[in-house]
């Protein structure tokens, strides 16, 4: 085997559950504050997968007081505690940057129950009841995006 | 002192260091290079140590077995002299081990090639407009004054750039692998996958190592 992909492999994580584009997840992550470290979750919808093996990452987005937030985590970064799958969602492509544009129930995604994964993954994936949905907060006056947009001509 | 090490390009990786933080690295597969030959001023004119590196097997010719049999080594692919390594004899092995993370090097190679190549890409030249009926859009602008009545030389045009010897100095040695003989560095190193380098200490002119990596 190749050296590079040796070097990589070796640094893979094995507590990475299957993270599908919809997925509601919560990221542990570790924030170093000054001389302590502590533990914050962001808890979002996953709009894209980026490469694989250790370069994996994953782009997480979440509407926090009206304004759309993104975050990008490398999902095998040691600074990571844990990936939490929430609810699995059922859409129909592999980025889901539309959600961008979108606010409220335009920017809900449906659930997806049935669990079509032919390989069981019990031990990857914490078994969660279906929660309810939570109600997205009214959208104000809409903010501009904190990342920059095509323009539309 | 100085050290030395030839060296193989095997790509790119992407790591994690002690503290999370997320690195691109360049794998170089670094040694063992045994001590060729060594030069002296009295006999050869110059002070330098010849070191090589990667056995060769096959197709080795006579005035190169000669040269391996004084030395009394296998015959070894590459060969290259270096200077100022310190006192070593012939059949000395050089090993990734003389390096450790945290420390500068310099690394040498040659680049890769990029053919006859425009002034926007070898010099790094601007470009006219690209519409309204500009014909302006890669041209190398004006070569000259009239009154000078010729072009200057060396003046900055087309033609063939890379594939050349090229040092990049300063790189941060992320991790020594001394039982894989692996040297990852910090960043990009010249030439192709599979290249042969020359890694050397530049410590002499490293003045402060600032944090971990």
């Amino acid at each position: 085997m190749n050296v590079i992909d040796l070097l990589e492999e070796e640094q893979l994580r094995e507590d990475v559950p299957e993270l599908r584009p919809g997925d509601t997840v919560r990221v542990h992550a570790k924030v170093v504050e000054g001389t302590r470290e502590r533990v914050q979750v962001f808890e979002g919808v996953v709009i894209g997968l980026h490469s694989g093996g250790v370069r994996r990452s994953v782009t997480v987005r979440r509407t926090a007081h009206g304004v759309g937030v993104e975050r990008t985590f490398l999902v095998h970064s040691p600074r990571l505690a844990m990936i939490e799958v929430v609810r699995h969602g059922k859409v129909r492509r592999a980025k889901l940057y539309y959600l961008r544009g979108r606010v409220g129930k335009k920017a809900k995604i449906r659930e997806r129950r049935e669990v079509t994964v032919k390989v069981p993954v019990a031990a990857a994936v914490p078994v969660v009841e279906p929660e309810v949905v939570e109600a997205e907060p009214v959208a104000p006056p809409r903010r501009r995006s904190l990342r920059p947009r095509r323009s539309v001509d | 002192m100085g050290r030395a090490l030839l060296a193989r390009k095997l790509g790119m990786a992407q790591v994690f260091a002690d503290d999370g933080r997320c690195f691109g690295v360049t794998v170089l597969e670094a040694g063992p290079c045994p001590v060729v030959q060594v030069k002296t001023a009295v006999l050869d004119g110059y002070d330098a140590v010849q070191i090589g590196f990667q056995p060769k097997r096959k197709n080795v010719n006579r005035p190169a077995k000669g040269h391996f049999d004084v030395a009394g080594l296998e015959p070894l692919r590459h060969l290259r002299e270096v200077k100022g390594i310190g006192d070593v004899t012939v059949g000395d092995v050089l090993t990734v081990a003389a390096f450790e993370a945290g420390q500068r090097v310099d690394i040498t190679g040659v680049s890769k090639g990029k053919g006859f190549a425009g002034q926007h890409k070898r010099h790094n030249f601007g470009r006219g407009p690209v519409t309204h009926g500009s014909h302006n859009i890669r041209q190398p602008g004006s070569v000259g004054s009239v009154d000078a009545a010729r072009t200057f030389r060396g003046l900055k045009m087309a033609g063939h750039m890379g594939d050349e010897r090229v040092t990049v100095k300063r790189l941060e040695v992320f991790r020594v692998d001394a039982q894989r003989n692996l040297l990852l560095v910090k960043g990009a190193v010249p030439g192709a996958t599979g290249g042969l380098l020359t890694v050397f200490d530049s410590s002499s002119r490293v003045r402060k190592v600032r944090g971990q990596h």
